[in-house]
């Protein structure tokens, strides 16, 4: 990191802290104790630890936290959230951080935002995860095989995935409700 | 008892022994599901960790139609139920986000019904006594590390049934099913969700950690009520087992599935084929003592 700009950072603070503020996240109440950090089970994979994260905000150095490998590698376990003396809820700033940086293209871990991506168009189209798809197209978008080749024909042997897409039967519904969440965001 | 459920994508995929378990537990007891016509997946973490309102407005269509028919919601799935509880409290809380939420459902929800893990419904609502009394082959001498992973208790202020560190309420009911819950100290822990796909090496360990505790304290098996944690601990085991040069043989169970076969299923019935950790051996075992 670079010599910090305290005239570039202070307005970056201001404007998180207010963001936070209005999803009901106070980081102003952080008092850096590190309980968080030390119940996050995937802190071990993290380059700033979820104590870090929080710090950054209240440094006006968001920008660090939005590139963070840190973000995507939280598991959402919502142990911080449940441990925090301060009532801070790391596990919500973690997906307030996630929309971000996948809406502003920065993540440091391309392939969670493409998963989440296929995941959801599944759920659009067929209104349920169609599993098998999922696992092709993810392949083909990351242009590497599935870290564990072998779990397709594993869960086949036990007809545990399907060849044919679930039916929700909806109709129509969840095609709609997407359409109607798209508009509101003005894409 | 009616209640309305939501089986959710993974009962119908991966978790098919839990679908099978449930209506066979369900049937027994007398506990009416019904389930949601049309029901909708409720987005897991790919929408919370994309779009606030896509996450709320997902799970709030199925609640939708329960509140319309009057019913609280049966959740199997530890994590579709931690979805259907943000939803519930958050429009509960915010008149905005109730009209948001209504808007993009288009349909009317105001969370009058009360979403309940179908641990809670077992438990809590048809009563251990009368889970008891439906015992026909008790779990004797079957010792159980139960494993209750993030969302049936965390976070606490979505007013979970158990409490959010050491919660006992699937140790209550092993003991019913006569069998022995072993103390053990992860039945909160992570089990590394989709990390365990995504990123082995960063979700492994924690999968090796769950496994090495519940054996550390004696356990034969673990008994789950989440899918995803029931993949990573059973068919990730085998991975689990070369990464850590581990010789782990633990058959992981869905609560469900222990219920069934007290209550006298055949294992093929409920699925118990599906497991890639062979329990058969383990069950054979089971309820011995009563009839010697
Ligand atoms: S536990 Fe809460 S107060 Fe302590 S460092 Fe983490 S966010 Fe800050
Ligand atoms: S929710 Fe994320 S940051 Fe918080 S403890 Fe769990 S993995 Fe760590």
């Amino acid at each position: 990191m670079a010599g910090i700009e305290l005239s570039a950072v202070q307005p970056v603070a201001k404007e998180w802290t207010e963001k936070l503020q209005a999803a009901g996240i106070d980081i102003t109440s952080c008092y850096q104790c590190g309980k968080c950090t030390a119940g996050c089970p995937m802190a071990q994979s993290m380059d700033y630890s979820p104590r870090q994260i929080v710090r950054l905000l209240q440094l006006g150095l968001a920008d660090d936290a939005l590139r963070s490998r840190t973000i995507w590698m939280c598991a959402s376990c919502e142990t911080c959230a449940t441990r925090c003396p301060r009532d801070v809820d790391v596990a919500k700033l973690m997906d307030l951080l996630r929309i971000e940086a996948n809406r502003t293209g920065v993540a440091a871990v391309p392939e969670v935002p493409i998963f989440h991506k296929t995941f959801l168009e599944s759920v659009e189209r067929y209104g349920r995860v169609y599993e098998m798809e999922l696992m092709m197209k993810f392949n083909m978008r990351t242009r590497k095989l599935f870290n564990n080749v072998d779990l397709g024909p594993k869960m086949m042997s036990k007809g545990k995935l399907h060849f044919m897409p679930p039916k929700a039967d909806d109709g129509g519904a969840v095609k709609k409700l997407f359409e109607r969440v798209r508009e509101r965001r003005g894409n | 008892m009616r209640i309305a459920y939501y089986p959710g994508c993974s009962l119908d995929t991966t978790g098919v022994e839990f679908r099978l378990s449930t209506a066979f537990c369900a049937n027994q007891l007398g506990l009416d599901l019904w389930e949601v016509p049309g029901w909708n997946c409720c987005g897991a973490s790919s929408a919370h960790s994309t779009d606030q309102l896509l996450s709320l407005a997902l799970p709030a269509r199925n609640l939708a139609i329960a509140e319309k028919e009057g019913l609280d919601m049966a959740v199997p799935c530890a994590a579709c139920y931690s979805r259907f509880k943000t939803v519930e409290a958050e429009v509960r809380q915010d008149e905005k986000v109730q009209q948001d939420v209504a808007q993009v459902i288009d349909m009317d929800y105001r969370a009058t019904n009360n979403t309940r893990s179908l641990l809670e419904v077992f438990v809590e609502q048809v009563g251990l006594d009368k889970i008891e009394a439906a015992v026909k082959k008790p779990l004797s001498g079957l010792k159980v590390a139960c494993y209750y992973g993030c969302y049936l208790v965390r976070p606490p202020k979505l007013g979970h049934f158990d409490r959010a560190e050491d919660p006992e309420s699937m140790d209550h009911l092993i003991v019913k099913l006569g069998g022995t819950p072993v103390e053990w100290p992860h039945k909160t822990e992570c089990c590394g969700a989709g990390m365990i796909t995504l990123s082995p090496e960063d979700g492994l360990p924690l999968t090796y950690e769950i496994l090495r505790a519940a054996q550390l304290c004696g356990a034969d098996c673990l008994a789950t009520a989440c899918p995803m944690c029931l993949m990573n601990l059973d068919l990730h085991q085998e991975s689990v087992n070369k990464k850590y040069k581990a010789d782990f043989n633990l058959p992981v169970f869905y609560f469900t599935e222990l219920m069934a076969l007290t209550f006298g299923a055949e294992p093929k019935e409920i699925g118990l084929d599906k497991h890639f950790v062979n329990s058969l051996p383990l069950l054979a075992g089971i309820g011995k003592k009563e009839t010697a």
